[in-house]
């Protein structure tokens, strides 16, 4: 009697296992070519500028909106502005509804992809959620150009 | 004063909870009566000082008592009561104080209504969730003092956050946290159960009705945020695979993996040592939740403070808490006899496969939320991962599930037959390719995606009602007999028709609103009328006003249907001059079966000057200003599904089973639907 229940909880162990190593192993399968198809890196308007970033892949951007440089184009829902690390700025174009948050001189960050011609197109254009607070990739491109005052910014 | 007594309430119950956590525990180890007698009473009062805190400081926003420096952070007097009083958990410290409350009132349901509980169990529990408490009380009382004073105080605040003044953001945490907090009293009792070395049926029942309670809540919070971000940030969505919204996500997967992996450890006394790690990893991501939200690691909305002192303290409590657990586990859990034996195909292995995909779903989620946070910390390049990430994870892991919800429940315990199980669920799977059919030929012939989802969710509604149908026997014996069957049908196999039900309202809300939304961007001209999938919409124009703490801009759109006047809409922007912020208020048209849903932009060729909004730029009558249109089909049934999955979870509650543990399990469900006092 005791054999057959030990070989039973034996074999559905083994069962379980197979399904989780099953299920892992779909999941890590999944994960890795979702990874290769789907990871959005961020770039600094330098890196754009430097000609060392892919063109036509989606990707994220960070900066300020250079002062004076948001403009409408009439007739359309686009808009243009550029985004700067202070160092070197690109242009960008958006068509839709900016957030709130938007602001001339303030932080934001943008996902697209970047033309031929060098305008970034941007799908979703992202701000800082209150007045006090920098994205943290923001942060990251004034850093990485030079530009970043510790304090100046208030990062909350 | 007030404020001293709250900051005095807050720091007595550090003291209570630090006896709470050692006294029972040692009581218990030497089979002192007294000892473990005392968790009792020490529970009780912890919640009372914690309440008694979290009422001065409540107090504190609703007078408006600008002398307390948090109420002046976060509050202003001109705002709204409603959001005065929401405003006290609308921020870093208050939430936390928040979170102490809730974990001092589940540690207080277990002290007063487990009399049933054997006194070993309880003691040791209480003392586990005593220790959590003391983890979260010493955090607030070091690191966020919510009652600081401020000198000279200012005539006036600095306004909560104006995304937050919101009806369905003031209830969202509240309900959250129960989720969250709910689990801590299931990983005490897992704890406890370690401590101990033996897991049995009856621990099983009485740490079922908790994960219920905890499972509802956290889902009907979810549900809210989720409707929160869909109305408010106004960009149609309802769900965007932000950080903060997968670090509730994540314990809610895992906490469902747990719902049903402690039936099989109740009924059958089977998966016992997983159903502990369960309950170890629910918590342990509601507190890497909590982490991720509160540390201001992610950038959010949620994200209050980044101060380096109080990320190193969660981060603390996260390795104590989750470590310490889980090498108590390596440790004690080979120590616990394995039970009941089953087939592969069986109800326990097709919980199983729910178990396995739940929770390999959850490390999907995990790894796209936490693989950039941990890119940049070794110095690697800085990278996000968005919704494509997740639809081509989360997405096809979910389908197998899915079609294993209705089968599962046809199984038999132990051994049964899959093709009889099937063979029964023949008119559940007719209707399914009846929805497919109608769905790719009524609806729309493009997607073949959108008649798929129909298909799985019609699989899901259909299956869960044969289910119930077989159980009634509904169709095969006379009507009377169907009747008392019905009656007599435990309130937990009740609560299970519901929730599969309600996950199947959801999949179809959701395969609806991914195929056909349909979006329109344009710039109009008061007067302009246009299309939107088959409503027409004509602007009428912009007009200023003042709200109580705010000026607006609010557009006016008629729209008609079969050339009838089938709707007056008027969405806002607002502009809150103390927080220098803005926000959009959609305006949402929904007739059940779909939403139309409006939004106004900014004015051509404005722009913003200085602090104020370019939505309050000066313009003509004839300025033509940006819009963005939605007709979003079968998108409330994604909340309406959730809403019924938390009934089913709620009616579950109410099982007279449940109650064979601690004879008041309604209790959680009670102040599940009531956390708001």
């Amino acid at each position: 009697m005791k054999l057959p229940r030990a070989r039973t909880a034996k074999r559905r162990r083994l069962m379980i296992l197979l399904l989780a190593g099953l299920g892992l192993g779909t999941a890590a399968a999944l994960t890795l070519t979702a990874f290769d198809d789907h990871l959005v890196f961020f770039h600094t308007p330098s890196d754009i500028a430097a000609h060392k970033v892919p063109v036509d892949r989606q990707m994220r951007i960070g900066g300020l909106v250079e002062e004076g440089s948001v403009e409408r184009v009439s007739g359309s829902a686009t808009i243009r502005f550029r985004v700067t690390d202070l160092e070197h700025a690109i242009p960008v174009t958006y068509e839709g509804v900016l957030p709130d948050l938007f602001r001339e001189g303030q932080g934001v960050v943008a996902n697209g992809k970047l033309g031929a011609d060098g305008t970034f197109r941007a799908n979703e254009v992202l701000a800082k959620h209150d007045e006090n607070y920098m994205p943290a990739e923001v942060a990251e491109a004034l850093k990485r150009a030079g530009r970043w005052q510790e304090g100046a910014a208030k990062p909350k | 004063m007030i404020a001293e007594i709250g900051h005095y309430a807050l720091i007595l119950a550090l003291c209570v909870a630090l006896a709470q956590s050692v006294l029972p525990l040692v009581g218990a180890a030497r089979g002192d009566g007294a000892l473990m007698a005392f968790a009792k009473p020490a529970a009780l009062a912890q919640f009372a000082l914690v309440a008694l805190a979290f009422g001065c400081l409540v107090h504190s926003f609703v007078v408006s008592d600008f002398t307390v420096r948090n109420v002046v952070m976060n509050s202003h007097s001109a705002k709204p009561l409603l959001y005065k009083f929401s405003g006290t958990w609308g921020n870093h410290e208050g939430s936390m104080v928040l979170w102490s409350l809730i974990l001092g009132l589940f540690g207080a349901l277990v002290a007063g209504f487990g009399r049933n509980l054997p006194p070993g169990l309880k003691a040791r529990t209480l003392a586990v969730q005593g220790m959590i408490g003391v983890a979260f009380l010493a955090f607030i009382v070091f690191t966020s003092n919510p009652f600081e004073r401020v000198f000279p105080p200012p005539t006036d605040g600095r306004d909560l956050n104006p995304l937050l003044q919101d009806p369905g953001l003031a209830f969202h945490p509240p309900f959250l946290y129960f989720g969250y907090v709910g689990f801590s009293i299931v990983f005490a009792f897992a704890m406890a159960a370690l401590i101990e070395g033996r897991v049995d049926a009856a621990w099983a029942r009485w740490v079922r009705p908790w994960t219920l309670a905890a499972w509802s809540a956290l889902t009907l919070g979810i549900a809210l945020g989720s409707w929160w971000a869909y109305y408010e940030l106004g960009w149609g969505g309802w769900w965007y695979w932000d950080p903060v919204e997968n670090a509730s996500f994540m314990p809610w997967l895992v906490g469902t993996a747990l719902l049903h992996s402690a039936i099989v450890a109740e009924k059958r006394d089977a998966l016992k040592t997983w159903t502990i790690l369960l309950a170890i990893l629910a918590f342990a991501l509601s507190l890497v939740g909590t982490f991720l939200v509160r540390s201001g690691v992610l950038t959010s909305v949620h994200a209050f403070a980044v101060d380096p002192a109080r990320g190193i303290f969660i981060l603390a409590i996260l390795v104590t808490a989750i470590g310490g657990s889980l090498a108590m586990y390596a440790w004690r859990a080979p120590m616990l006899k394995g039970g009941g034996l089953f087939q592969p195909v069986s109800r326990e292995g097709a919980l199983v496969l729910n178990n396995v995909i739940l929770a390999t779903a959850a490390a999907t989620v995990f790894i796209g939320t936490l693989y950039p946070l941990f890119l940049e910390a070794i110095g690697g390049a800085k990278v996000s991962v968005g919704p494509p990430f997740f639809d081509s994870t989360f997405v096809p892991l979910m389908i197998p599930l899915l079609l294993a919800v209705s089968a599962g429940p046809m199984l038999g315990w132990k051994r049964a037959d899959l093709a009889g199980a099937l063979q029964r669920l023949r008119a559940a799977m007719f209707l399914s390719i009846l929805a497919i059919a109608a769905a790719y030929w009524f609806a729309d012939r493009r997607s073949v995606y959108a008649a798929l989802g129909m298909g799985l969710a019609a699989w899901l509604i259909f299956g869960a009602l044969v289910e119930w149908a077989e159980r009634v026997r509904l169709f095969r014996a006379p009507l009377a007999s169907v009747w008392s069957r019905a009656a007599n049908l435990p309130r937990a196999s009740w609560g299970m028709t519901i929730a599969h039900a309600g996950l199947g309202l959801v999949v179809m809300g959701i395969a609806g609103v991914t195929a056909w939304q349909t979006e329109v961007i344009r710039l109009v001209r008061p007067g302009d009328a246009f299309d939107v999938a088959g409503y027409k919409f004509v602007f009428k124009g912009v007009t200023r006003d003042d709200g109580p703490n705010y000026h607006f801009a609010r557009g006016t759109f008629e729209v008609y249907r079969n050339e009838k006047l089938y709707a007056v809409m008027t969405p806002e922007r607002r502009y809150f001059p103390v927080a220098g912020m803005s926000t959009t208020e959609t305006s949402i048209r929904t007739n059940l079966l779909a939403d139309i849903y409006a939004t106004i932009g900014d004015p051509e060729s404005a722009t913003q000057s200085g602090n104020m909004p370019a939505f309050l730029a000066p313009v003509t009558p004839q300025t033509a200003w940006t819009v963005r249109i939605y007709h979003n089909p079968l998108v409330p049934w994604i909340w309406l599904g959730a809403c019924t999955m938390v009934l089913g979870g709620l009616v579950s509650l109410t099982d007279r089973r449940h109650r064979v543990g601690a004879p008041a399990r309604a209790r959680p469900a009670d102040a599940v639907a009531s956390p708001a006092e």
